[in-house]
């Protein structure tokens, strides 16, 4: 079982990730995206009078199906076959989070930050629902996400996926760096 | 039922973001702290067999298997991709998931992320009501 429980090293997983691109070109005349299916999930449930969202959702439903398959994915790769040990990040990283309040590191993210309790708390509101309402205000801005630009659109060697993703990076360090210590903090 | 197809790479995807980890909260940190190698391994080497992907597809003319020739849009450069990439990276590093990941995280059983999912269509519903004030 050990061989379908363990995690995959980075020279497996991300070429995979790379076949993505022309499994969904060549199969279906799709462009890998998953930042898009907020939008259509607005434009099908609360598209208000908004511009932005009249269009026909229904043509792009297989956005739908796409997630719910990485849903369903993830449950079997992360639920099913689960890696019984802790995530293997570096021991410096495990020390300066540690330094920073954080201590346990069982599961795939910090659980004392990410359960359903600490969404009460301001530094989980924070960290879950301002953090995922910047994801959404920020890709839809940037018109993609790590998926949409930094793989899909780098592929077609697009010039804006290279700005976007490279404002990803830097927004995500000055987070890392000069924000979160004082959201961890609170 | 062609919809089977989107959920099968769906749930292909979901087993590769899961498996290779870049789910993970403490993986991201980790990248945005620069002390391990594996981020940028997956990241590096998926964007090396994409762009060699694309352009055989290109070079080739190669046809979709729905028989129309591949087509895949434009994106034109405007103040979004720096400034929405800024905000979006900003998010990025707290919630340790961009969107594919945050489904893939609920899907593995950290429910309070469907929290950040309904944040994140909420973000997109704002940006919708704003966007004519923003610079593009």
């Amino acid at each position: 079982m050990e061989i379908f429980t363990r995690p995959w090293p980075w020279y497996i997983g991300g070429p995979l990730i790379g076949l993505m691109v022309p499994a969904l070109l060549i199969l279906t005349n799709k462009s890998l995206g998953i930042s898009s299916s907020f939008r259509h999930i607005c434009a099908a449930c609360i598209p208000g009078k908004l511009d932005f969202f009249r269009y026909n959702w229904r043509d792009h439903v297989w956005s739908f199906y796409f997630v719910g398959g990485i849903i369903l994915g993830a449950f079997i790769g992360g639920v099913l076959l689960a890696n019984p040990n802790p995530v293997a990040i570096s021991a410096q990283t495990v020390s300066e989070l540690q330094a920073l309040g954080i201590h346990d590191f069982s599961g795939l993210v910090p659980s004392e930050i990410f359960n359903l309790g600490s969404l009460l708390s301001l530094k989980g509101f924070i960290m879950i629902c301002v953090g995922g309402f910047l994801v959404g205000f920020g890709t839809r801005y940037a018109g993609g996400c790590t998926s949409g630009h930094t793989i899909m659109g780098i592929s077609n060697l697009q010039v804006p996926s290279m700005v976007a993703s490279a404002a990803f990076f830097i927004g995500g360090i000055i987070m890392t760096h000069f924000l979160l210590p004082y959201i961890l903090a609170l | 039922m062609k919809n089977i197809i989107y959920i099968v790479l769906g749930l292909i995807f979901g087993i590769i973001l899961t498996k290779t980890e870049v789910i993970s909260w403490f993986r991201i940190q980790e990248m945005f702290r620069f002390q391990s190698f594996h981020m940028y391994g997956v990241l590096f080497s998926a964007i090396v067999v994409a762009v060699a992907s694309v352009q055989l597809i290109k070079l080739r003319q190669i046809r979709s298997l729905t028989g129309e020739p591949i087509d895949i849009a434009r994106k034109f450069l405007n103040w979004g991709q720096l400034l929405g990439g800024l905000i979006f990276g900003l998010g990025w590093a707290l919630t340790g998931a961009c969107p594919g990941p945050l489904y893939a995280l609920a899907g593995n059983g950290v429910l309070v992320m469907g929290a950040a999912i309904l944040f994140a269509i909420l973000g997109t519903r704002f940006y919708a009501m704003i966007r004519h004030k923003l610079p593009h």
